[in-house]
């Protein structure tokens, strides 16, 4: 099927050399850093993890999100997303691809990553982050692959198959879980010790995900025969709307307990990262950015008249995404390390080298999606008016 | 016994396909190992050894910068630490590596002061260092390994060639007690003061006090406690009762850095100084 990847058109073949030269700029940052260490990052002593992290945290949520079409057409037997489902599991072998080189852009001595297997060691959250994210993996892409295979030959997917998609479901919830798991069990870090942090990362997660969906659904149609069709599409606006309410709300919590409380050490990230500490305010601007985006784009979506427009709402996905990519993927964990262990203030910006590299691993992340999306969009178009149950 | 050349080439080969080429090697050459005795395969009998080693400081002792900047020294020239300066010459805090250090009172012990304290208190200096806890953060969260709890004795020990610089432990110690090489530390090492007895590290890899652990093998005290002045700092066996840190302890106020999250700190700050033990 892969061959279906290889014919495009003149827009397809620009598209995928644009994401080949980004790649491989950031290649040449990224054998730079290789080679110097980590210094050439924004990072120190006292903010030992940046905009990696940050990314891959984000990912890990865009990944799991995959389980929001599952769950409905699977479990629900929502027809409906009959079609879009390959999209959701392809945007997660995607995602965990970028996870996976977003944390193996970060470590210190890169060729000793396999130690985290060679030397296993149960205690570790990352060990058992390393061994979810690669059975993730594993699964979206045999089920992904399997079920347009079969869709391609009009024929229902083998039965052994079923199996893995149910499995997939708490996967993905276990995925982000860990994830969050990395942060809220560390002693000192008042930020992160939340017991709300898992259901906070899943809620952003299940609003980030669907709403890159709700886009990636529009530009596919936009540019293909492939019609992922009206009704997916707002059914997605819906469960944002949803998961984006829960995570505000969850957001609410930790502003509640923080503040009502009165703890010094709930309150120093929260102020640092919204009005500023000790005269540093580096980060005010793009949290105040993130919260009015999720604002604005969680009143949007809560008017089905709004929501029903499909430009609105790619605005407000396009907004919500933006909210959510600032706040998990960076205010999160810079606000973590901000004030220090020693309650100083030492801020933390990311380099050019730095944020090219992170530029090069999106790209990467983008090329498999593309490459991913052109097989199955081929295949749609193919058997357009087809109905296969699965 | 002997064999001819016929006769091993038939050993060996068939060996080597069992995989049992490096067992019969050895059987046949018992005498390889029979001369070999390097001195280092047994542990010195000089070795300090304790169940539970931990540190007691006596800020009082340190009156100057001078007494600080002499255990700093002594420590981090030792262990080849590197010391990176901006091109003006101050601290390079982005790149900057330290194993123990001078903190004020305020930062050591963040939110313990109070509104009417007086300047010079707040500011106060504190040495801090690894405080070896009774319960790591840095070692539950390490998913190699490489940063472990001596069962014999309680050190948290580093193992600079399994670290993967992940950078897990330096956002699971609440001391900020674990410093990375962000680039390679070589150059930023004074030649003056090299030791050529201890490894450099590479970059990537995290690294933090070891309480001197090789010296405590060879049976010497851990350098910063040799370095500091009179009374300044003690260094011994807390789970022997008769131990001069046990005494202390048991006997007069001392308080530890965050003790409410669990880790059990064995790093002690002696509070009211004079005589003692």
């Amino acid at each position: 099927m892969l061959e279906k990847a290889l014919v495009g058109s003149k827009k397809y073949w620009m598209w995928v050399s644009f994401l080949g030269a980004l790649i491989l700029v950031g290649l040449v940052n990224y054998l730079h850093q290789f080679s110097y260490g980590l210094g050439i990052t924004g990072l120190s002593r006292d903010v030992s993890w940046g905009l990696y992290i940050g990314q891959f945290t984000f990912l890990v949520g865009v990944a799991a999100s995959a389980v929001m079409l599952v769950i409905p057409y699977y479990l629900h037997d929502f027809k409906k997303f009959g079609k879009i489902v390959i999209l959701g599991e392809f945007l997660a072998v995607a995602a965990v691809i970028m996870c996976q080189l977003f944390i193996f852009v970060d470590m210190g001595q890169p060729t000793r990553i396999l130690n985290v297997m060679l030397h296993p060691t149960p205690n570790s959250i990352i060990f058992w982050d390393v061994l979810v994210l690669t059975g993730y993996l594993f699964l979206n892409i045999v089920i992904g692959w399997v079920t347009i295979g079969s869709d391609r030959k009009s024929v229902p997917p083998p039965k052994w198959v079923k199996p893995l998609i149910y499995l997939s479901i708490p996967w993905a919830i276990s995925i982000h879980t860990v994830t969050a798991f990395l942060y809220a069990g560390l002693p000192g870090r008042h930020f992160w010790l939340s017991a709300i942090m898992a259901a906070r990362f899943l809620a952003s997660a299940f609003a980030a995900g669907p709403s890159l969906l709700i886009i990636l659904a529009l530009i596919v149609r936009k540019t293909t025969k492939f019609d992922p069709g009206k009704e997916a599409i707002q059914a997605l606006g819906k469960i944002v709307a949803y998961a984006m309410f829960a995570n505000v709300f969850f957001l609410g919590l930790e502003f509640f307990t923080a503040f009502y409380s009165q703890i010094p050490g709930h309150m120093e990230s929260f102020v640092y990262l919204y009005k500023g500490l000790e005269g540093h305010t580096e980060l005010v601007p793009l949290m105040w950015t993130s919260s009015v985006l999720a604002v604005v784009s969680l009143g949007m979506l809560l008017f089905p008249g709004i929501r029903r427009r499909e430009g609105l709402l790619a605005f407000a996905a396009v907004a919500l995404f933006t909210s959510l990519w600032i706040d998990k993927g960076f205010g999160l964990i810079i606000g973590g390390f901000v004030p220090n262990m020693m309650n100083q203030v030492r801020p933390y910006w990311p380099t050019m080298p730095e944020s090219l590299i992170a530029l090069g691993v999106w790209s990467v992340g983008f090329f498999v999606l593309t490459i991913l999306y052109k097989v199955a969009v081929s295949v749609r178009e193919e058997t357009a008016g087809i109905e296969i149950e699965h | 016994m002997s064999m001819d050349r016929r006769q091993f080439l038939k050993i060996a080969g068939i060996s080597s396909v069992l995989g049992l080429g490096a067992s019969v090697a050895s059987a046949t050459h018992p005498t390889w190992v029979k001369g070999l005795e390097p001195p280092q395969v047994g542990p010195d009998p000089k070795a300090l050894k304790a169940k539970h080693w931990a540190m007691v400081i006596d800020m009082s002792r340190f009156r100057t910068d001078a007494d600080f900047k002499k255990v700093a020294d002594a420590c981090h020239h030792l262990h080849n630490v590197p010391s990176f300066k901006t091109p003006d010459g101050k601290v390079d805090i982005k790149n900057e590596i330290k194993w123990i250090w001078k903190e004020t009172y305020e930062h050591a012990f963040p939110h313990q002061d109070n509104p009417y304290m007086e300047e010079s208190l707040k500011e106060k200096p504190f040495l801090v260092l690894c405080n070896h806890c009774e319960n790591p953060a840095c070692v539950r969260v390490c998913p190699t390994k490489a940063t472990f709890k001596r069962p014999d004795d309680g050190i948290v020990m580093m193992d600079m060639h399994r670290c993967i610089g992940c950078r897990f432990c330096m956002a699971a110690c609440p001391y900020g007690a674990r410093s990375f090489n962000w680039r390679d530390p070589r150059p930023a090492i004074d030649p003056k003061f090299e030791n050529k007895e201890y490894p450099a590290r590479t970059k990537g890899v995290v690294e933090k006090c070891t309480f001197c652990a090789e010296r405590l093998a060879a049976g010497k005290m851990p350098a910063c406690v040799e370095a500091a002045p009179k009374g300044g700092m003690f260094f011994g066996d807390l789970a022997k009762p008769g131990s001069e840190v046990r005494k202390i302890v048991t006997t007069r106020l001392t308080i530890r850095r965050k003790p409410e999250l669990g880790t059990g700190p064995s790093v002690y700050y002696l509070i009211g100084g004079k005589d003692h033990a």
